[in-house]
């Protein structure tokens, strides 16, 4: 599927650290709409063995600000003829995505949500339970008697995708326009040069050698401190792992992506039958992809308030991420205080879905030096101006 | 980490435990500039290793600091705030 290169070239005029989605969909649009296709995309695993492989693939543009909503409002749209732009079946699936309110504080952020999004003509309406109890009959809409369902926020354009697909198909597309994919390549350090008014990058040491270049894009998710350190760059970002589990296949049953705040769970039935589950953030700091009896546990108790019907269903597997978190639950994209070094990170829990709009934003970045005006919102001085862009109420859970 | 060992109330579930952050010195308001404030308030020291940290007991309340290597989640030892020994 790639081209294997024995060697790396002395110099290269981008390197993206980080083979995951978005490092190899900012390849892409680099190769494809910028012409740049001198570019080495470095990863110290193999592609799309990150986060990129540990999430719960759901799509969606239903955020709460104005920032938020049009930039994954065309990340929504990117999907959708991703499969045809590869020639490689994603599985993009549109599904309808209901997140439950059982608490009216929870109802009014849906309403707030809502009116945000239809301000931007994204597709999102607040139903009232008869509309649930009859798009999802098998759910138990008093939740066990302890947290009865309200409402929801429904928005017809969520969506689910085959993660793995993702990350071949902007792999294979950029490899096909001359990008040099290095898997097993590791990052050791980045070198800069003082130029008078700063930094900037000049190269980059890795387990396999040296290069020479002038702009780096960092798209590594939960190594992103450890990248930062080497530029000499601080910033709010901390790690926290996030599991996630699946079922046995069953035969489908669940058509819609059904996400509830308030008991910490999300769930949506994929093309192979099986219940792809998450729930919150691991409660502290940890840089490990472990996985925890804790967390089955609780996720299986809320699963069961919801449906108690798939109490004889067994768990297949489970896993974990280390997801880069920021206090606002926005990204951290563009430009950086060091000339040439690129950000993109701070994607925690919400990172899957913004892979192609992250790609088309920061290909643009990299190849003007000038940020898109999508992204002009998740600054990387945005904190120390003490403008930050509030997205924790359209988070999935409760973090 | 299963088990963690409370300063005054010995080896207890991890479950039993709040996180609460790194311990972290505060630059005085009164002298520090925005951009000095904004870091104290924001950026955190994101890098995995050896870290001082501040935890709760909850049944108990009692706050105190743990060094913890979060790379391994291995606590290192656990003391009340200002009595390591």
């Amino acid at each position: 599927m790639f081209t294997t290169r024995a060697e790396l070239k002395r110099a290269y005029d981008v390197v993206i650290i980080g083979g995951g989605g978005h490092g190899l969909a900012a390849a892409y649009y680099l190769a494809r709409d910028h012409g740049i296709t001198n570019v080495a995309v470095l990863e110290k695993g193999y592609i799309g063995g990150g986060n990129t492989a540990r999430n719960t693939t759901i799509i969606r543009s239903n955020y709460l600000t104005p920032e938020g909503v049009q930039f994954y409002d065309e990340s929504v749209r990117l999907w959708t003829d991703l499969s045809q732009d590869f020639d490689l079946n994603v599985f993009f699936s549109t599904r309808g995505h209901y997140t439950l309110a059982h608490t009216d504080a929870s109802v009014r952020t849906m309403r707030w949500r809502a009116e945000v999004n239809k301000h931007y003509s994204v597709d999102s309406e607040v139903v009232d339970a008869a509309a649930i109890r009859e798009a999802i009959p098998q759910m138990d809409m008093s939740c066990g008697g302890h947290a009865p369902v309200l409402g929801a926020l429904y928005h017809a354009p969520g969506a689910i995708a085959r993660h793995d697909a993702v990350a071949w198909g902007y792999g294979r597309g950029a490899d096909k326009r001359g990008v040099e994919i290095h898997q097993n390549t590791e990052v050791l350090g980045i070198e800069t040069e003082d130029t008078g008014s700063g930094p900037r990058v000049v190269g980059v040491r890795t387990s396999r050698g040296r290069i020479e270049t002038r702009k780096v894009l960092c798209a590594v998710a939960g190594s992103t401190p450890r990248l930062l350190d080497m530029v000499g760059l601080s910033s709010p970002i901390y790690i926290h792992p996030l599991q996630a589990m699946v079922t046995e296949p069953l035969k489908p049953w669940l058509d819609p992506i059904i996400v509830s705040g308030s008991l910490h769970v999300y769930v949506s039935q994929s093309a192979r039958g099986e219940l792809v589950m998450g729930a919150s953030l691991d409660p502290y700091e940890l840089h490990a992809t472990r996985s925890t009896f804790d967390f089955t546990e609780h996720l299986a108790a809320r699963m069961l308030d919801l449906f108690p019907m798939l109490s004889d269903v067994k768990v297949n597997r489970q896993w974990a991420g280390m997801a880069d978190m920021t206090p606002d639950f926005a990204p951290i994209m563009g430009k950086t205080p060091v000339g040439g070094f690129y950000l993109d990170a701070g994607w925690g829990t919400w990172g899957f879905k913004a892979t192609p709009v992250c790609g088309k934003t920061m290909s643009h970045t990299v190849a003007r030096d000038e940020a898109h005006p999508l992204i002009d919102g998740f600054r990387f001085d945005r904190f120390e101006r003490y403008a930050l862009t509030g997205e924790k109420g359209a988070a999935s859970v409760g973090h | 980490m299963k088990i963690m060992t409370c300063p005054v109330n010995g080896p207890r579930p991890v479950s039993e435990f709040a996180y609460g952050g790194e311990l972290r010195e505060m630059p005085d308001p009164a002298a520090a500039t925005d951009v000095e404030w904004a870091h104290y308030v924001f950026n955190r020291n994101g890098v995995s290793g050896l870290k001082v940290e501040w935890w709760c007991h909850t049944p108990s309340g009692v706050w105190f600091i743990a060094e913890r290597d979060t790379k391994t989640d291995v606590v290192e030892r656990t003391y009340l705030l200002g009595a390591r020994s």
